[in-house]
């Protein structure tokens, strides 16, 4: 079994559903012989050349054109190069590829994944950083799925273009060629809407996803060597989320942190708090915490300042243990 | 009066370089098309008057530009419309009742009164659905060219427009794609004049919309919008030129607006009646029928029947589809995604409602 970096996973995946369903077409910036600017799609265009598509550099376009394939039947997976660039590209995600279905009465359908790097962490700045899935996860009609390892990525991405709904797929760049692990040849599918326990625990809830989900597990772990056991949830799938997993694990600790690294004020632990509190609020022994980024534009120098990491998390555990 | 194509003659005689020769059934089938249109406008402005319906956008003024290019399609083309267009639903074999119950909202409506009146769709018939945004549709019809041309398959898309469309960045994506790409789409702008209240001039510096397509790398024509044998002879050789390899080709028809925006809007605030009647004097339907006479092909007899036939189908679709009732509370819910996921299932049940 291959070793293979988040990059890899992805490429292997789409390959593999390029290969299996012709109906599969890979279009964005840069997505052809430059390989895309991360080199998730490397290679493709050599496999497929028909079915790889430099476009022009216009993000609506790339979604508005791609939400047309996939009305007549093909599985469009789209490459927006940056989340920070999807924005031209919203009203054609959020008024037609989410509402197709609902309003033409499931005669028309978008069976269409957006993949879109995502997240701090690799001195980007404003506008190569930005964490902005709360937008989306508001949007009915739309799926939102985020992966955290290789092999998962693989899983999650077949799953997304095998989706009969649209899909918008976020990779944490940070996490793109930060480990190595083995990834099968062949099919790997991971369910959406289904989150994982990453490191069980009796005594906290940690509810994180994308490289948060690392920073919580890196948390945990400094929480162990102070005895206290710290569950990990890494959620996936936003949308639809598995609020089944999230409950059952607070109801069990009785604690919650939220960890997310889009500014804090509407984020998505936003939702999953106020699921707790509806839900389990006779379970909790302590306040839902959040660890997030501010409620600033994301910054270029002081980015480490900025992001959530261990130490915060583990500062947020000894505030709900302390309580 | 502009400089545009027009193969109709004032005297009803055409221009015989330019006349498209339509086969006698097809003259007929374009002229009812386009009856059916206005007749259908009159009837839904006064349902939507008595309270039946709750809103209307008449496309009065436009039917030849509407009806003209729909029928210049293949049944395996596909027609993506903007939101002016019953007419190209009608003439694609939508069934009246099934427009009035959208017009209604009611549990016969094909989406099940989700969408506000006059929001049509028709799979059957290669109907895309309509959104309100203006222009969204554009990059939509091109994917759809494309990927006819990725299939290997020898078919085209009619996407409809107007003046106002041309402002968004929705229209230079599309055009610049369908240029790229060479799609085979036919961009048809209704140009009305009018985009609510905003004149023609206010869009653009531009001398006229056709001369945009130049910039994206293809052939921009500009016809008379109240001929429907030029606007029929422009779509349909641009239709055959995109389905033969050929690339886009954008028609600007040149129209008007005759009614109002909607039925909530009062045309009197932003423009002269002058200027209407100057119009209304150029009315497509007049015209075409000048050209039937002239052919030899209808009389007044025609003419009366013809009325009172669309007359009848129309109060059979209304009485139809006003027997219809609300529709079922469990469709607020379903359609969202092709599975109702948890959440929403619960939200579903919260409100006491039972799935299906």
């Amino acid at each position: 079994m291959p070793a293979m970096t988040m990059v890899q996973a992805i490429n292997n995946a789409l390959r593999e559903e390029m290969r299996r369903d012709d109906r599969v077409i890979v279009l964005g910036e840069d997505v052809g012989r430059n390989g895309g600017v991360f080199r998730c799609t490397e290679g493709l265009i050599d496999e497929f050349p028909e079915r790889v598509f430099d476009t022009p550099l216009a993000e609506g376009g790339i979604i508005g054109t791609s939400i047309g394939m996939a009305l007549y039947g093909l599985r469009p997976v789209p490459e927006i190069q940056f989340m920070d660039f999807i924005y031209p590209a919203f009203d054609q995600i959020v008024s037609e590829a989410a509402k197709m279905r609902y309003r033409s009465g499931g005669q028309f359908t978008v069976p269409m994944t957006i993949r879109t790097p995502f997240g701090g962490g690799i001195r980007g700045g404003h506008y190569h950083s930005q964490s902005s899935e709360a937008y989306f996860c508001h949007t009915p009609g739309l799926k939102v799925v985020v992966p955290s390892t290789p092999k998962e990525a693989k899983g999650l991405l077949t799953a997304s273009i095998r989706d009969p709904d649209p899909v918008l797929f976020l990779e944490p760049k940070k996490l793109y060629r930060a480990v190595r692990e083995e990834v099968p040849e062949g099919e790997v599918l991971v369910p959406l809407g289904q989150a994982a326990v990453r490191r069980p625990g009796k005594d906290v809830t940690l509810v994180a996803y994308g490289y948060m989900a690392q920073v919580c597990l890196d948390a945990a772990a400094k929480a162990a060597e102070k005895g206290v056991e710290a569950e990990v949830i890494d959620l996936r799938t936003l949308v639809p989320l598995d609020e089944s997993a999230v409950l059952a694990s607070v109801k069990k600790t009785g604690r919650a942190v939220l960890v997310y690294e889009a500014p804090r004020t509407g984020g998505f632990g936003a939702e999953i708090s106020a699921i707790l509190a509806e839900k389990a609020i006779e379970y909790l022994r302590g306040p839902i915490v959040r660890v997030t980024g501010f409620d600033t534009p994301f910054p270029y120098t002081l980015e480490d300042v900025y992001m959530p990491n261990a130490d915060r998390v583990l500062a947020a555990i000894d505030r709900v243990m302390a309580f | 009066m502009v400089d545009a194509l027009r193969v109709i003659r004032d005297d009803g005689s055409t221009d015989p370089r330019l006349d498209p020769k339509l086969p006698e059934k097809e003259a007929l089938r374009l002229y009812r098309g386009m009856c059916l249109q206005r007749i259908l406008d009159s009837r839904m402005l006064a349902l939507q008057r008595q309270g039946r319906i709750g809103f209307y956008g008449p496309s009065l003024g436009q039917e030849a530009a509407i009806v003209g290019g729909a029928i210049a399609m293949q049944p395996d083309d596909w027609i993506v419309p903007q939101y002016r267009e019953p007419g190209a639903a009608l003439v694609r074999g939508m069934p009246l009742k099934d427009l009035l119950c959208q017009l209604i909202g009611n549990s016969e409506d094909p989406v099940h009164g989700r969408q506000m009146p006059c929001h049509y769709v028709y799979r059957k018939g290669n109907y895309l659905s309509i959104s309100s945004p203006v222009g969204t549709q554009l990059p939509h019809a091109v994917g759809i060219a494309w990927a006819m041309r990725l299939r290997r398959e020898a078919h085209a898309v009619l996407v409809f427009f107007g003046d106002g469309a041309t402002s968004t960045a929705d229209f230079h994506s599309a055009m610049n794609f369908a240029g790229v790409f060479r799609a085979p789409v036919v961009f048809l702008c209704n140009n009305n004049q009018w985009a609510i209240s905003v004149p023609v001039a206010k869009q653009t510096a531009s001398g006229t919309l056709a001369e945009k397509a130049a910039a994206y790398g293809f052939d921009g024509i500009r016809v008379d919008g109240m001929d429907a044998l030029a606007v029929y002879r422009a779509t349909r050789e641009a239709a055959d030129r995109a389905r033969d390899s050929g690339g886009p080709t954008m028609v600007e028809a040149v129209t008007y607006r005759l009614g109002p925006h909607s039925s909530s809007d009062d045309p009197s605030r932003y423009r002269d009646e002058p200027e209407v009647a100057s119009w209304r004097a150029r009315d497509p339907l007049v015209r075409f029928r000048r050209y039937l006479e002239h052919a030899g092909l209808w009389d007044d007899a025609q003419e009366a029947r013809l009325e009172q036939e669309i007359g009848d189908e129309i109060t059979h679709a209304v009485q139809e589809a006003e027997r219809a009732g609300p529709p079922s509370p469990d469709t607020l819910f379903t359609d969202v995604y092709a599975q109702m996921p948890g959440s929403l299932r619960e939200q579903m049940q919260g409100l006491g409602v039972r799935g299906r």
